[in-house]
């Protein structure tokens, strides 16, 4: 199970580490040796987004991240299959991260079926409200995988109730308004914030949006359990390459 | 018990979190004024002093004596401020956001028209205005870009994706989720999340609730067919939505590109080529692929150019409700141009699609039977593109010779 993964990994770590790979950016090869990077220089946790043509919850880094990948004719059958490759060879919890309609059109079902199959541990589809999408809830929890569930500073007490009904493993606690990939103020401001979600749910708390440097991390470390490096990893691997990716995660620490 | 904000299966409103709150209170603000008389009251007068409301109902004497058929009037939407049905939704939502306090508005536009029409709206009311636009759309709709841009607003040209209108609708989404507080989306059709379709067709419906009354005082009796092109679908929506429980068939209109079978086209509910999904945070038909990648689609009216649909339409197109068909670009040109020889009316090219429909079906009714067409828009904004259909040298000279201007300027 995620949670008691979370747990147990926290009682040695102060914060753990969660990344984001778009698979078939840019290209299938590069994302199974970015995986193995990543693992490989500590992170705990990894979000495998599988490309989709209206991602609209992410940023320009990542936007393009996933157009590029579909350029280079990413398909559905290969994310699925390069991702069980990665569970196969890699000893971290993976997560999916996509939109409602890949799943809708596969068959949510059949997806965590598979997903579940494949070794996947939980999914993050941030435009499938639990209202919304109930039978995809009901259809990751059928099989052990964690539904989770964003909360934002935006979210009130209520619904984070709500939201964490409706979730396991851990809570996305959104840093701020907007896309991914943009700066947050990493201030005492965004304690108010985390209060608010630590009443809500007795789940570990993951925290991303804007995530970047050592500073941000230190700032979060002792206030979430997990601190989520998206559009930032992917700005080091197309300046850098794969391996100033690894460096980039080790500084982190 | 049926869910909120949907039409059959279709509906919906997959946002991210971060804007569902903003939803619910839109949804609240929309609830408040639809119940208040007052505000439909303030909408009517507004519109009949800054627009051209009520529009005209034209009866096309020519056109219905070259068809010999049914008896053909022509609803004028073209003649509202800034020439298309689009003012009618941006100006109620001029209202709502006076009344919601945020002092920015943002837009999304294929064609230019919403844009425009929005950038009027905001300059009226003293908003901040940013409009996103397709890069496409950029560049076959420069002269719609000229105008948002002389009446204060910034506008965008995204360069993702297709680089056309659901691409702008994205980077409408991002920049709602960062300015929600100070921000208003003034979403432009009858799509995306709930509640947009139900009240984008809400305001539209004065259109219908018009040439509903227009025509009985004319003809003496209801149409027979009703004809609307359909993009997002909200001019069909306004049109159709004052006959809807009238024994009157309703017929949309979508852009058949190249032609169905050379999948160049924007046909999501008159082709067998669309299937269910959800994207740009509603369920209804898309064009996409078996993975639910959105394909590209292609007319030759950019405000037609659109991959998914009206969740409303798609439930009255599965009830039987609404008949859809679709007319290709080559179509759409000879319509325009019979049109324009006949009665000196210039529809837009997303108009004509509803012409072409309305013409091929005409002579199957007898003379005492009548039917509308919707001239959602004005022609004369597709002035490049029609000038570029019709291979007119003159033209062409005309523009060569302007460019030589600028660049020995």
């Amino acid at each position: 199970m995620l949670e008691s993964y979370i747990r147990k990994q926290r009682e040695n770590k102060k914060i753990l580490l969660m990344t984001h790979i778009v698979l078939g950016y840019p290209d299938f090869e590069t994302s199974l040796e970015l995986a193995r990077t990543m693992v490989a220089a500590g992170v705990d946790l990894m979000e495998l987004q599988i490309p989709f043509s209206e991602p609209i919850a992410d940023g320009p880094v990542i936007l393009k991240a996933n157009q590029e990948a579909l350029k280079a004719g990413a398909r559905l059958a290969q994310c699925q299959q390069v991702a069980q490759e990665i569970t196969a060879n890699l000893d971290i919890p993976f997560l999916y991260m996509s939109y409602y309609n890949i799943l809708f059109k596969y068959g949510v079902d059949r997806f965590a079926e598979d997903a579940a199959a494949h070794g996947i541990k939980g999914m993050i589809v941030p435009d499938a409200p639990p209202e919304e999408a109930p039978e995809y809830v009901t259809a990751l929890r059928e099989r052990n995988l964690s539904p989770i569930q964003l909360f934002t500073p935006k979210t009130t007490d209520e619904r984070m109730s709500y939201l964490a009904g409706n979730a396991s493993g851990f809570i996305y606690c959104v840093a701020r308004k907007g896309v991914t990939g943009q700066n947050t103020a990493f201030s005492s401001e965004l304690d108010g914030y985390l209060d608010r979600c630590r009443q809500a749910t007795d789940l570990p708390l993951a925290l991303g949006f804007g995530v970047k440097d050592k500073d941000d991390i230190d700032f979060l470390r002792g206030k979430v359990d997990i601190a989520v490096l998206g559009s930032s990893a992917i700005r080091v691997l197309e300046d850098k390459g794969v391996e100033a990716v690894g460096d980039y995660i080790s500084s982190l620490r | 018990m049926a869910k909120t904000g949907y039409y059959g299966e279709y509906g919906g409103a997959f946002l991210p979190e971060i804007l569902i709150p903003t939803f619910k209170e839109l949804e609240q603000e929309f609830a408040r004024i639809k119940s208040d008389p007052g505000f439909w009251k303030e909408y009517v007068h507004t519109m009949s002093t800054y627009s051209c409301r009520p529009t005209p109902l034209t009866y096309a004497e020519n056109l219905t004596k070259h068809f010999a058929g049914a008896q053909i009037y022509i609803k004028r939407e073209d003649l509202n401020h800034t020439g298309a049905h689009k003012a009618n939704n941006v100006i109620a939502q001029g209202l709502l956001v006076k009344k919601m306090g945020k002092r920015r508005v943002i837009a999304e536009t294929g064609a230019g028209q919403h844009g425009v029409a929005t950038a009027t709206m905001a300059a009226k009311y003293g908003f901040e205005c940013t409009i996103y636009m397709g890069e496409v759309d950029v560049l076959r709709q420069r002269p719609n870009v000229f105008w948002m841009e002389q009446l204060g607003a910034k506008v965008v040209a995204v360069k993702d994706g297709s680089r056309t209108l659901k691409d702008a609708m994205n980077a409408a989404f991002r920049d709602w989720a960062a300015n929600m507080d100070s921000t208003h989306y003034v979403l432009g059709t009858a799509s995306g999340p709930h509640p947009f379709p139900e009240m984008v067709s809400y305001f539209q419906s004065i259109i219908g609730q018009e040439a509903r009354e227009q025509i009985l005082k004319y003809a003496g009796k209801l149409p027979a067919r009703v004809f609307a092109c359909v993009g997002g679908g909200s001019n069909a929506m306004g049109l159709f939505g004052g006959f809807m429980d009238d024994p009157v068939e309703l017929v949309g209109v979508e852009a058949g590109g190249k032609g169905l079978e050379s999948g160049l086209h924007a046909a999501r509910l008159a082709s067998d080529q669309a299937t269910v999904g959800v994207a740009q945070g509603y369920k209804t038909y898309f064009l996409q692929d078996d993975d639910g990648q959105m394909r590209e689609t292609h007319s030759v009216s950019a405000g037609l150019d659109y991959v998914g649909v009206s969740p409303i339409l798609a439930h009255l197109s599965e009830t039987g409700r609404v008949r859809f068909a679709a007319a290709t670009d080559t179509e759409v040109v000879e319509a325009l141009k019979l049109c324009m020889r006949k009665e000196g009316l210039i529809p837009a090219l997303e108009s004509a699609h509803a012409f072409v429909q309305a013409f091929k079906e005409a002579s199957e009714l007898s003379r005492d039977e009548c039917i509308i067409i919707n001239q959602s828009g004005r022609g004369d904004k597709d002035i490049f593109t029609v000038a570029d259909a019709i291979g007119d040298p003159q033209w062409e000279k005309f523009i060569c010779n302007k460019a030589e201007e600028y660049k020995n300027a």
